[in-house]
């Protein structure tokens, strides 16, 4: 099977095979990683532009480590240093990269709609690596390939996204996965960061994590960016931490096995306590390792690769 | 503008609501004002360029009670000149203006500088609105009343709300002595603060800052309040929203002097456009379109005559404003040419409205808010009239005005404009300006 996309904007376009044809492709690519060598020939000659409008490490590298273990080449262009700060359009730095011959172009962008613009300008590959509050489907593969990684299953699972819903491109992509793939999605968190229309994404909504910690499977825990205090969202980050943040205290009635992840960067000791973020439920250190594996499976994916079959993949 | 040719209009339908006619008739134009509208009078009139309507409606010229023209300051986006022209290629004779423009049209010497270059380069009316506040910044009074003498038509702050509750009961009060309109532009700018289209589901899918309707509706619902206090005119800018409607409706069942328009887009889509159009942002306007259900209000609105009129909002940007990120586009889409082909595609006929109605929303309505002695094929009065093929149909593709951006480019609409004539002088005809 094989990916008929040019571009991955986000996983609300995507069918539920087509995702698993992802998870599924990503699995190999991930035991690559264990070997002396992590490098296969898959992607030489392909030209991969990392196209960062925001300030971001780890998406950055673990693109770029997917583009080179896959042998593809792979240019960084950082907002500071591009020519951006000389005035020029979204759109004509598109055709510049065009122009150029990349295969893919990666972009990061703090505006919603961003990766839309470039996808519909060029004919590379363009993969949304987060538009402002929109979608970060990547993030959203990766969660779910770290689910199925420890859970073996997503169907049925009881999962909680915790935070600032409003803001958040990773809870919109992780909403629409998991839902296609058949879990119980549950957001949660302060009433003025969860927007009322969240309820027709098939979730549903709680204030206070206390009612359904016991059913919880996995919760997602997101960052909590303290500019949101002036715009009037929370009170302080000390009240948000005290009502939300995630503690073995809040725990107590969780299930042992019970899953904590965070797509980072984290705030200890806001939105999770140390405690909690090293403790042995936590995933959140693989979810950065499985990034590697998922972001190679949709650049070989896009690049036309083959999955191979799918019916047997178990999500 | 002087009428040397006299014109006679044969074999077309006129449809003038103000005088409650729709027949057969033929128009004659002697001076450039209307001698005779009747059956036949083809006998006894001499030396006169003869206009065939013959299958077509004719109607008073439409009148646009919201333009924005940006001259000056803006001329790279559009002029007196160009946007004039756009007007009588979507049969528009008269457009009032907004005074947003750079520097804001506040003063005396702002209006006469409008008057002064629509004289020279517009080829239709142009009649100035002047701003309620200095800069429109909403502080302290502008000149109103030698505006007014200057030859203002109604004063607005459009663009930006006029978010002092006691300014704006200042305005009104002022302007009753004036008689003029005071027109809102109602948005609670504390509530739209860097929205950037309609709050709801598309706009919770799409990660885009919403706009609650409530922005514009608890201002509707303020300036209401503030038009009984002072029982001046209140016209209410661009409606959007089913509980405007509703406001307003309401309002005029108690009496209370308060006037409303729409523009196109708020009948013919909805913020689903957004998502499907991938963040065009020909789909980010002020107020932002909105749901469905607020489609029908306005639709309702209209026909019950709870919305009196229908403008263009025409508000040029360049590509290179509009070919950006969502967020950082301006807001806004040009509007006369496309004004009557979707009035008469979505309201007349899908039969929301007759014709004649529709008519007066583009006519008589606008020049009665106004105080304006136009809208009428009443003999005597200014030949300012314009003819209509209900039947021709066409994409929309190219326009006159400077800029394109438009949500409705690529539509098949239906009713166009043929001839434009301002004070008897055929202006447009056939889609293209005749030179002057």
């Amino acid at each position: 099977m094989k990916l008929e996309h040019k571009d991955l904007l986000g996983l609300e376009y995507l069918s539920k095979a087509e995702i698993e044809l992802i998870l599924k492709t990503a699995k190999p690519f991930k035991e690559i990683f264990t070997r002396t060598v992590k490098k296969v020939p898959t992607l030489r000659g392909k030209t991969v532009v990392l196209l960062f409008y925001e300030p971001s490490t780890r998406t950055r590298t673990s693109f770029e480590l997917a583009a080179k273990r896959l042998s593809a080449d792979t240019v960084n262009i950082a907002i500071s240093s591009s020519a951006v700060v000389k005035g020029e359009s979204l759109i004509d730095t598109a055709k510049t990269i065009e122009a150029m011959k990349a295969d893919f172009v990666i972009i990061r962008h703090s505006m919603s709609g961003a990766a839309h613009i470039i996808a519909k300008t060029i004919s590379a590959s363009v993969v949304n690596a987060g538009d402002g509050m929109h979608e970060h489907p990547t993030q959203g593969l990766l969660d779910m390939f770290t689910i199925i990684e420890k859970k073996g299953k997503i169907k049925g699972l009881n999962i909680a996204i915790i935070g600032d819903i409003l803001h958040s491109r990773v809870a919109r992509s992780n909403i629409w996965g998991l839902n296609k793939l058949g879990a119980n999605v549950f957001v949660v968190g302060p009433s003025t960061l969860i927007p009322k229309e969240i309820k027709k994404m098939n979730v549903e909504v709680h204030y206070n994590i206390a009612e359904i910690i016991h059913k919880l499977d996995v919760v997602n825990i997101l960052r909590i960016q303290k500019e949101r205090q002036q715009q009037h969202l929370f009170p302080s980050l000390e009240e948000y931490s005290e009502l939300f943040g995630i503690n073995s205290e809040k725990l107590r009635n969780a299930k042992s096995d019970i899953l904590i992840m965070h797509p980072g960067p984290m705030n200890r000791g806001i939105e999770i306590s140390t405690e909690v973020a090293d403790s042995k439920n936590s995933v959140i250190t693989e979810q950065v390792t499985n990034g590697i594996a998922v972001r190679m499976a949709v650049l070989y994916l896009l690049a036309g690769g083959d999955g191979g079959e799918c019916e047997s993949f178990n999500s | 503008m002087e009428a040397n040719v006299n014109l006679l209009i044969l074999n077309g339908t006129v449809c003038d609501p103000a005088n409650r006619t729709y027949k057969k008739a033929d128009i004659f134009i002697e001076n450039g004002k209307i001698k005779k509208c009747s059956p036949r009078i083809y006998s006894g009139v001499n030396e006169a360029k003869i206009i065939d309507a013959k299958g077509k409606i004719v109607v008073p010229g439409l009148i646009d009670i919201h333009t924005h023209l940006r001259e000056p300051g803006r001329e790279d986006e559009e002029t007196i000149r160009t946007g004039t022209s756009a007007a009588a290629v979507g049969g528009f004779t008269t457009i009032c203006c907004m005074p947003n423009t750079n520097p804001v049209i506040d003063s005396v010497s702002g209006v006469k500088f409008v008057f002064a270059t629509a004289h020279q380069e517009g080829v239709v009316n142009v009649l100035p609105i002047g701003a309620i506040t200095k800069k429109s910044e909403g502080l302290e009074l502008a000149e109103i009343g030698k505006m007014k003498n200057a030859g203002i038509v109604a004063i607005s702050d459009d663009g930006k709300p006029v978010m002092n509750a006691n300014i704006m009961r200042r305005a009104l009060e002022y302007c009753k002595m004036l008689d003029i309109p005071v027109i809102s532009h109602c948005e609670d700018a504390n509530l739209s603060a860097l929205g950037e289209m309609n709050e709801g589901y598309i706009s919770t899918l799409l990660g885009l800052k919403g706009i609650p309707k409530q922005a514009e509706e608890i201002m509707v619902a303020r300036d209401i309040a503030l038009c009984e206090l002072t029982e001046g005119k209140l016209h209410i800018a661009h409606v959007s929203t089913a509980h405007s409607v509703e406001l307003i409706r309401d309002a005029k069942k108690r009496g209370i002097k308060v006037t409303a328009e729409t523009a196109p887009q708020y009948f013919s889509l909805t913020d689903e456009e957004v998502k499907i159009s991938n963040y065009n942002t020909n789909t980010k306007v002020n107020p932002p379109l909105r749901t469905k259900e607020d489609v029908n209000a306005i639709l309702r609105g209209l026909a019950d005559g709870t919305i009196d009129c229908i403008a263009s909002d025409h508000a040029p940007h360049l590509i290179e404003e509009k070919e950006q990120e969502y967020k950082i586009a301006p807001f806004g889409i040009i509007g006369l040419e496309t004004t009557l082909p979707l009035v008469i595609t979505n309201i007349v006929n899908e039969k929301i409205l007759s014709l004649s109605s529709a008519i007066s929303k583009l006519t008589y309505n606008p020049a009665k808010i106004l105080g304006l002695e136009k809208g009428t094929l009443a003999v005597g009065s200014d030949a300012d009239i314009t003819i209509i093929d209900l039947n021709k149909t066409k994409p929309i593709q190219k326009f006159e005005s400077k800029c394109k951006n438009s949500p409705f480019i690529g539509m098949k609409l239906t009713g166009f404009a043929t001839t434009t004539i301002v004070a008897g002088k055929i202006i447009m005809e056939d889609g293209n300006i005749v030179s002057t």
